[in-house]
């Protein structure tokens, strides 16, 4: 299980003295903030990632951006590894204490600090949750874009460190396109604003590889959003498919023809159905696969677009072509998508849920391909996917209860990200690399390439201190991970000890 | 190796070819000898930065489209491809280039307009150069051909220093190809002319913005404000009708685009300065701008001594585009400038690639 750190694989710290370590924290945070008995402690052992679990020494919970910065040098002093943790909602373990370590939860940081409705722009701390932003947005007719299915608890400090997408971030980006700066703290405490009000800022873009980069590289203390126009017209179709391969179909032509809808989802037949059960959306039970497409913008232009998607569905074989009545459908189609996840436990006690990217002409392919894999594995897949940008969230249906199950699903899981990664796709699409795809890692990028992140890593947290064993693999790691996976017949790392 | 003649590579004779084996031989020759690169272009850009002295290492040679899947909208070449061939194949193919990168001049590439991360007027309509950059192959200091992101469009393995690519003017880095997300071609343009003055017209725009409206262009000449619209005909006819003034060439727009609008041509030199859109903008507030406001045209020689602590303190920078004029970019603060030096040592350790070029520390 990867929730194992190995010292020789992953990082290796030489251990603190707990009471020592207390003593050193405890003056710099409010009273109550550092938790460390074992009670206290445990509720924070995991994150959306629950088959990983791991105790930090302590839960540190600091109320303001200079008790960030005196915690995290005084771990810099002591070497401690620090992980930083927002909401605790990421699917990929990235918010997985590090075993002795300190956890910098950031939930007392919860306040939009204000919204300029003339610049379109809010000002909030890191445990904001996404769609509080929205919310407090409407009133002026604004709305903030990313929508990662857990919007109602993820907070934006994890959005920006995971680069967090969503339903609508075909047509309006992921996280990084929609803030404009992020005030960070470093492992050194040094406090500093990446980014700027203006529409870019002077130097490196350095906000920009502060996204996505995982709490490897800092804490972000407060962010600057962008916000959007709430769409004048928002309009739904449901299209039904007796065949995966024409729905697959069905997106290229859309795709193709210049439409650029808000959302383009697909679900297959095992999928739809458990969502059907679950929250009784209206889906057609029998169909092979459906499509799901969000039209928004301007009336006028939201009429004409629908006719032209609809016209491209029954061309590409849509048995069935369904236009959301009103807003009240419009949401219940939504309400089986988005409730996808939790509807797998009526297929099976447990599920893993998947995140790769791949070229959309492949998606024909590697369907197919997933389903040999998983009669190979020995366990049922259902497919959700962000169709139109080719992010795949295969959710492999398992029982942790049985012995060796929760192992297959995983190997299964790699089986699934190699292949994405061997049709030119990426091993993750928008839940981040964290814990759980660290070994896969090293199939993606080569020797040279996990190098230059790791000199990345280092001109911000040189002690490498900042969430060690996440996102960016040990060459030692990949020695020996790599030793498993020859890839296009060369043997990755070759040169490195194998252990 | 220590004499300034440019590495032996073969000049473009107009046909596809890769050149990443010679660019990385010339690459760890340089490593080899602790002799600094410049990393030449076209040129059309050469204003946006300080002198370098290094040998030229030229990129038009290493050019063509590697790979091009309508169909997926995402289009793959290398770096020393024209500019204006990749927007004609987009155009081919009913699709564009978002960000609308200027032409300052005729040649420009495909890997100087990464290079330098310049955006267009659509910028804050449809989003940044970077936001585009789906992955790149680059040399690094060492010569090693790296690749950083890839060709999906949502991608979030590894850090995203593809992106940190744009805008960097080559000093971490040699691009070797780059992979762009493109969009569909907007099905009618509509360009109106309104007879405002800049601070009414900049209120005008910002009240627009907040609305779901087709716009896609805001720029003021300071007499005469310049809107464009783009999208489907009904939308873009209702906003027509919504917006007013006269009706204006969209083409027009190309000259806006590139610089060359009567307001922003010739001169000594000409400096951007970027600003939050809708905030105040002191000793700017005069001058042509774009962008809704958001960039601010000065065609000077230089900016005034007191410009640059200005610019910082309205949240904004000042960068230069033409001329000669020092320094080229807006000064750091310490802390961030250590940090970028930081950076490029990560990638560059023994500092070859344009050294100068922004800042004396990179």
């Amino acid at each position: 299980m990867l929730d194992q750190f190995d010292p020789r694989l992953d990082a290796d710290f030489a251990a603190v003295d707990p009471a020592v370590l207390r003593a050193r924290l405890e003056p710099l945070l409010p009273a109550g903030g550092l938790l460390t008995r074992l009670e206290a402690i445990r509720p924070y052992e995991s994150d959306g990632l629950p088959a990983y679990r791991a105790l930090p020494a302590a839960v540190a919970l600091p109320e303001t951006v200079e008790q960030v910065a005196a915690v995290l040098k005084a771990c810099r002093d002591l070497g401690v590894p620090v992980v930083a943790r927002g909401a605790g909602t990421g699917l990929s373990g990235g918010a997985l204490p590090f075993p002795g370590g300190v956890l910098l939860v950031l939930s007392k940081f919860s306040r939009i600090l204000g919204i300029d409705p003339v610049a379109m722009t809010a000002r909030v701390q890191p445990g904001v949750r996404n769609l509080a932003v929205s919310e407090a947005a409407a009133p002026h007719g604004l709305f903030y874009a990313p929508d990662p299915s857990s919007q109602l608890a993820c907070s934006i400090g994890g959005n920006v460190a995971e680069n967090a997408g969503g339903v609508h971030c075909l047509k309006y980006g992921p996280t990084v396109h929609n803030i404009l700066s992020a005030q960070v703290v470093t492992l050194d405490g040094e406090i500093l604003t990446l980014g700027g009000p203006a529409s870019d800022a002077a130097g490196y873009d350095l906000m920009a590889l502060f996204t996505g980069s995982e709490g490897l590289l800092g804490v972000v203390t407060e962010v600057l959003l962008r916000l959007q126009p709430l769409p004048e017209t928002t309009r739904l179709i449901l299209a039904a498919f007796d065949d995966v391969g024409r729905a697959a179909g069905a997106v290229a032509a859309i795709m193709a023809a210049g439409v650029v809808p808000a959302g383009l989802e697909m679900m297959d037949g095992p999928a739809l159905r458990a969502a059907e059960d679950f929250a009784g959306a209206g889906y057609p039970r029998d169909a092979a696969a459906i499509l799901l497409c969000e039209i928004d913008g301007q009336a006028e232009d939201v009429a004409e677009e629908i006719e032209r998607v609809s016209g491209l569905l029954r061309g590409a074989g849509a048995t069935e072509v369904r236009i959301a009545r009103d807003e009240a459908e419009r949401r219940r189609f939504w309400a089986g998508r988005k409730g996808a996840f939790p509807a797998m436990g009526r297929l099976a006690p447990d599920y893993y849920c998947i995140d790769g990217t791949i070229p959309r002409k492949s998606l024909p392919f590697v369907l197919a391909e997933m389903g040999r894999l998983s009669e190979v594995h020995g366990l049922g897949v259902a497919n959700v996917f962000h169709a139109g940008d080719g992010n795949l969230h295969p959710l492999i249906l398992y029982d942790a209860n049985l012995e060796g199950d929760l192992e297959k699903a995983e190997a299964l899981g790699g089986a699934i990200l190699e292949l994405c990664v061997s049709v030119g796709g990426s091993i993750t699409g928008e839940h981040g690399v964290g814990r759980e795809k660290i070994n896969q890692m090293c199939v993606q990028f080569s020797e040279a390439e996990v190098n230059a992140f790791h000199a990345l890593k280092a001109a911000f947290d040189p002690l490498g201190l900042l969430n060690p064993g996440k996102a960016i693999p040990t060459l030692a790691r990949c020695a020996e991970y790599g030793g498993m996976h020859v890839h296009k017949g060369a043997l990755p790392f070759a040169h490195l000890e194998r252990f | 190796m220590s004499t300034k003649e440019p590495f032996p590579l073969p000049t473009s004779n107009g046909s596809d070819t890769d050149l990443t084996a010679a660019l990385a031989e010339a690459v760890r020759a340089a490593a080899s000898e602790r002799t600094p690169l410049e990393i030449r272009g076209a040129g059309t850009h050469a204003g946006m930065g300080g002198p370098v002295a290094g040998i030229p290492l030229a990129m038009t040679g290493h050019r063509g489209v590697v790979d091009y899947d309508p169909a997926e909208l995402v289009l793959t070449a290398r770096a020393g491809t024209p500019l204006s061939e990749v927007e004609a194949l987009l155009a081919e193919n009913g699709q564009m280039l978002a960000f609308e990168p200027p032409r300052l001049g005729s040649g420009g590439t495909l890997g100087g307009a990464v290079a330098t991360g310049l955006s267009g007027p659509r910028r804050p309509f449809t989003g940044a150069l970077r936001d585009y950059v789906l992955g790149a192959r680059i040399l690094d200091g060492r010569g090693q051909a790296l690749r950083f992101g890839g060709t999906v469009f949502k991608n979030v393995a590894g850090f995203d220093a593809f992106r940190l690519m744009a805008g960097a003017h080559g000093t971490l880095g040699v691009l070797l190809d780059i992979s762009l997300r493109v969009v569909p071609r907007p099905a009618v343009e509509a360009a109106r002319v309104l007879d405002l003055p800049s601070g009414e017209a900049l209120r005008k725009v910002a009240d627009l913005m907040r609305r779901p409206l087709p716009l896609s262009g805001a720029f003021h000449d300071g007499r005469r404000l310049h809107l464009r619209l783009s999208g489907g005909p009904a939308g873009v006819e209702a906003a027509v009708a919504r917006i007013g003034g006269e009706a204006a060439d969209p083409w027009g727009w190309d000259a806006i685009r590139d610089l060359a609008h009567p307001v922003l041509a010739g001169g000594q030199g000409l400096w951007r300065i970027s600003l939050p859109r809708t905030g105040p903008a002191g000793d700017f507030a005069d001058l042509p701008w774009d962008q809704g406001g958001g960039v601010r045209w000065l065609a000077a020689e230089t900016p005034s001594p007191g410009a640059w602590d200005q610019a910082a303190a309205l949240g904004g920078h000042i960068e230069r585009i033409r001329g000669t004029a020092g320094p080229a970019f807006q000064p750091l603060p310490p802390a961030l400038l250590a940090l970028h030096r930081r950076v490029k040592t990560a990638l560059d350790p023994d500092g070859l690639f344009n050294p100068g070029r922004m800042y004396a520390e990179v």
